[in-house]
């Protein structure tokens, strides 16, 4: 084990010691561990975007299929798909940006 | 020569009908009977000594627990500790199932859409009502953005709506796509090995390497549904 030669100040001890249990009480915001390579990401982006077409197309065809409206539902939630899945790519791309800049004004506003 | 996809092929192996469904026993269910199996075994028998200084078996265990309470502690927070023992299980059980998936002539269940769907929506319905009991109806102002106008609800509700929906979706097909492409890959050059006779040297070097990077993918894919998972569960924690 490598001790140190002089042990730190019980002060300074107290500050790390605050500094993890803050960590730990705000979770993901203090950290960020959802690094993953530039092939992954780019993996996920694509995957995110097809996602968010796929289920807004799919939901639009539901509702044309339960509502008899049939091109114009589907034609509607496909673009509406299509900026939930550039969202989702966004925030992927982003990071915690987009999250963080949320909980921050709701931070501000509460707090 | 099979086709690469030969592999994916079901095949039941206990014929089962229940009032015109077939639930056989498949390849696939013994190979995730087989996966909670090895995971089972793996855990209690490394931990039966419990030992202080720990075995190598024992520090595995404790590595792939420490691993995941970690990733909860910092994904989600102090109150994602209570559904730590979910996403402990959740890790080993699709790590289990991409890792036999390595093994020659095994079944790699996480290459099916289905499964993969399953679980995603297990997580999906699971955080779902960890977010509507523990905030009711407070849950749904996550579908609109904070300190946006309100005339842009009826443009922005729908897109957040679709963009949470579409979570499962991308949650299984980024596991499955992995899996599917990767092992289908191998059968190819596998294919090419065969065919290239003596010059098959060529290709079975690739496999080589493709063997290793797939093994990384199998851990890679388990890590990024987890972490997702444990985002998804922070988020309906914590609310945005």
């Amino acid at each position: 084990m490598d001790e140190p030669k002089d042990p730190p100040s019980l002060a300074a001890l107290d500050a790390r010691l605050r500094q993890a249990q803050e960590r730990e009480r705000r979770g993901r915001e203090g950290s960020d561990t959802v690094r993953t390579s530039a092939l992954g990401q780019a993996m996920k982006v694509g995957i995110e975007l097809v996602a968010g077409v796929a289920v807004g197309s799919f939901i639009g065809y539901l509702l044309d299929y339960w509502l008899g409206t049939k091109p114009w539902l589907m034609i509607v939630f496909f673009f509406l798909g299509a900026a939930a899945g550039m969202m989702n790519v966004y925030r992927v791309a982003g990071g915690k940006s987009f999250a963080a800049d949320r909980q921050g004004t709701r931070d501000t506003r509460e707090g | 020569m099979a086709s690469p996809v030969e592999q994916f092929r079901l095949t039941p192996l206990v014929p089962i009908e229940v009032g015109g469904l077939d639930i056989s026993f498949t390849n696939s269910a013994a190979f995730m009977v087989a996966g909670v199996v090895v995971v089972t075994a793996f855990l209690t028998l490394s931990m039966r000594g419990g030992r202080l200084v720990p075995s190598r078996w024992q520090s595995m265990a404790e590595l792939s627990y420490e691993f995941i309470a970690g990733m909860v502690r910092d994904n989600v927070g102090r109150e994602g500790r209570q559904y730590f023992p979910f996403i402990f299980t959740l890790f080993m059980f699709i790590l289990a199932g991409n890792l036999l998936g390595m093994i020659p002539y095994a079944y790699t269940f996480t290459s099916q859409i289905i499964v993969t769907f399953g679980l995603a929506f297990v997580v999906f319905v699971g955080v779902t009502i960890i977010g509507l009991v523990r905030h009711g109806t407070h849950f749904f102002t996550y579908f609109f953005p904070d300190g946006a106008p309100l005339w842009m609800a009826p443009l922005l509700v729908p897109i957040e709506v679709i963009s949470y929906l579409s979570r499962p979706v991308s949650l299984s097909v980024r596991l499955f796509a992995n899996m599917m492409a990767g092992h289908t890959m191998m059968k190819v050059f596998g294919g090419f090995t065969v065919a290239l006779a003596l010059f098959g040297v060529a290709p079975l070097a690739m496999i080589v390497a493709l063997t290793a990077f797939e093994i990384l993918v199998a851990f890679l894919q388990a890590y990024v549904f987890t972490v997702l998972t444990c985002i998804y569960l922070h988020d309906a924690i914590h609310l945005h």
